[in-house]
């Protein structure tokens, strides 16, 4: 028991052990909880969800702190709708647009925080105005999209396992395994993990420093943008409230995922967890009716608190152990 | 230079007022944003630093601005300490909703008609209402300072936790729903005028003052300062970190119990959804437009009160010069931005390198 306790995945496995125990005991208690399509629509509902936490792993890991995801996640959406309808470019065109846009924003804040130094906190929440204030700059109100594609990408129902997930769960289980790949097989990867050990270190080993900082907040953006051509699929509306507080949602889920927001530490599937962990809780609110959204707030804050002590206390646990 | 004396003035710089002295006072390029800003107002704005006095009370533009940067003054002024001890404390806002609420809650107010007159009663002595609601901020700072010095959680992740659910807890309490307020005596905080002047002005000057005192005369700020530069050589030296950071979350928490009132009785209402949104993120920005190093050890009060004052003067001028408010927000992460660089030494090493 105490080897696993010291075991480095002991904190994603008590995300995984608390899913099933979330599962298990609603399902207990609300018999439709645990239908296939139920489960489904916990990845269709989070799908955009999903795709952000996982460029938000990257940054985490790296030591760092990416603000501006909502916002870019809103961003994302209203350019795709003003290309659409006022623009009329090709859907096809739109995304790849909305894609490159993204991960330029995302290196350019990337480019502040290595080369001059700044916080990555202070740049992401500069970076998370201007891109909310971008939006209202297209339009303060909302754009519907009816563009074919979106529409057909909306409506679309990929039959699995007796039930149906939607494509942009397709997309967002593709990008987790390929962040996957990213993170444990190739050298950016373990770049990142190095960084958020210790950055000095990293350097002297001739790491490539700044060029791999620069990506992570690239593919952070990256993610974000891509996660709001999901959310316009999903909502099919660009809007400049859309997905207002995500980014916080996105570092509960990187965190419950068992993520050391120190850096240097954690698994990029944990995102999956965790998401669904955020996802299971406002399902079961809604399935028992009697409680009101703001419980979601409270027991996310609940949860966000016992892991973070956990990973604390943990920590504290290595050094005393290392020490004697 | 005398060790009582760490804030804001520079201590290893000779005091000899020469124009490069004053250029390189650590208040002048915020002063001169602000003297920028309201030059532009002057010409922009007809009738900008035009004041009366109507019913005995000072109005006007400038009064105006003031008047609503009070609440985030207060916040600012807490703000600089944490962010002086190298932390962050983005659950303001959460704060200000939770005391807000309290104070809404209990002091609610309903209408007696006495001998014909309608009169207003609140439902629990006034003074008890405040104490619950500035008890309650309280009680948020300590948990964050627990977090804080105790575990040793990172600032900006202990405070996440309180930011999420704070909101959340104060939702509770309200039912979601916007709580309204009719007691007289209690407007008074927020709307409220003393001697001509808006009495949410007097709080912040005393609440200022209190600050500046502890700060300047006692050997508080040095600590603080000290832990900002070195949190382990602070406590090498001495000093009792875990204390003195746990003392910095409550007094932020407090400042923002006190901003929650004021805002809450400007608006007489209670709002848990959207009281006090963002409000962390305004702090922030005061404090690094002021002058005060993210990265700790250097603070400024002076300095944040005068970047709340160009926050407010800057939503002012957008506003008032038919601007589309939804460039504000645009403005705004621009001066951000333009501000960071311009406390960056790489970026100042750059400009010296092409003017070579």
């Amino acid at each position: 028991m105490k080897g696993l306790l010291h075991t480095p995945y002991f904190t994603s496995l008590v995300t995984v052990l608390l899913l099933v125990v979330m599962l298990g005991l609603g399902g207990a208690a609300y018999p439709g909880l645990l239908s296939t399509q139920v489960i489904f629509n916990l990845l269709i509902d989070n799908a955009f969800l999903l795709v952000i936490a996982v460029g938000m792993t990257f940054v985490i890991v790296s030591g760092g702190i990416d603000l501006s995801v909502g916002s870019v996640l809103a961003l994302s959406t209203m350019i795709a709708a003003w290309l659409l309808n006022v623009a009329h470019w090709p859907p096809l065109l739109v995304i790849v647009t909305v894609l490159a846009l993204g991960t330029v924003f995302g290196a350019s804040m990337g480019a502040l925080i290595h080369y001059f130094k700044l916080q990555p906190f202070i740049v992401t929440l500069a970076g998370m105005f201007l891109a909310r204030g971008l939006c209202y700059l297209i339009s303060i109100n909302s754009i519907t999209i009816d563009d074919p594609l979106f529409v057909a990408m909306s409506q679309t129902q990929l039959q699995f396992l007796g039930g149906f997930v939607s494509p942009g769960v397709v997309i967002a289980v593709v990008t987790l395994l390929l962040a996957i790949w990213l993170a444990h097989a190739t050298p950016f990867g373990r770049a990142v993990y190095a960084i958020g050990g210790n950055e000095q270190s990293a350097l002297m080993m001739g790491l490539p420093v700044g060029r791999t900082k620069v990506f992570i907040y690239a593919f952070s953006a990256f993610c974000a943008a891509l996660g709001g051509v999901l959310f316009s699929f999903y909502m099919l509306s660009g809007y400049g409230l859309h997905a207002q507080g995500t980014e916080l949602d996105a570092i509960a889920a990187v965190v419950i995922g068992g993520t050391l927001l120190s850096g240097g530490y954690g698994y990029v599937a944990g995102a999956l967890s965790g998401v669904l962990v955020l996802g299971t809780i406002q399902t079961l609110i809604a399935f028992d009716g009697t409680l009101s959204s703001w419980w979601t707030k409270i027991v996310i804050g609940g949860l966000l608190f016992v892991f973070c002590v956990v990973q604390r206390l943990m920590a504290m646990g290595q050094k005393n152990t290392n020490r004697s | 230079m005398s060790l009582s004396t760490p804030s804001s003035v520079p201590l290893a710089r000779p005091a000899s007022f020469t124009g490069n002295t004053v250029l390189h006072h650590p208040l002048s390029r915020p002063l001169a944003a602000l003297l920028l800003l309201l030059l532009v107002d002057f010409f922009a704005i007809p009738g900008f630093f035009h004041l009366e006095i109507r019913d005995g009370h000072l109005y006007g533009s400038v009064i105006d601005i003031v008047n609503r940067a009070a609440p985030l003054m207060l916040a600012a002024l807490g703000m600089t300490l944490v962010i002086a001890t190298r932390g962050i404390d983005i659950s303001v806002g959460a704060v200000v909703a939770l005391s807000g609420t309290v104070a809404a809650m209990l002091i609610g107010g309903t209408m007696v008609m006495d001998n014909g007159v309608p009169t207003y009663v609140s439902n629990i002595p006034m003074g008890w209402a405040l104490a619950a609601a500035l008890g309650a901020a309280l009680l948020c700072g300590a948990w964050n300072g627990v977090l804080v010095a105790g575990l040793g959680l990172q600032p900006i992740v202990a405070t996440l936790i309180l930011m999420v659910a704070g909101r959340g807890l104060a939702q509770l309490l309200t039912d979601g729903q916007i709580v309204t307020v009719y007691y007289q005596p209690y407007f008074f905080i927020g709307s409220g005028y003393l001697f001509g002047l808006p009495f949410s002005l007097f709080l912040v000057a005393a609440v200022f003052i209190i600050t500046a005192v502890l700060m300047r005369k006692t050997a508080l700020g040095l600590f603080i300062q000290a832990v900002g530069i070195n949190p382990v050589a602070a406590r090498l030296a001495g000093i009792k970190t875990a204390t003195l950071i746990f003392f910095v979350y409550v007094f932020c928490a407090a400042c923002a119990g006190l901003s929650g009132l004021m805002i809450s009785s400007n608006i007489k209402s209670a709002d848990a959804n959207n009281a006090g949104l963002m409000l962390e993120l305004d702090a922030i920005l005061a404090v690094t437009l002021g002058g005060t190093s993210l990265a700790g050890g250097k603070f400024s009060l002076v300095g944040s009160m005068i970047g709340a004052l160009i926050i407010q003067t800057l939503t002012y001028t957008i506003y008032s010069l038919g601007v589309p408010p939804e460039v504000n927000m645009v403005v705004k992460s621009v001066v951000v931005f333009l501000v960071c660089l311009s406390q960056s030494s790489e970026f100042k090493q750059l400009l010296h390198r092409r003017k070579a």
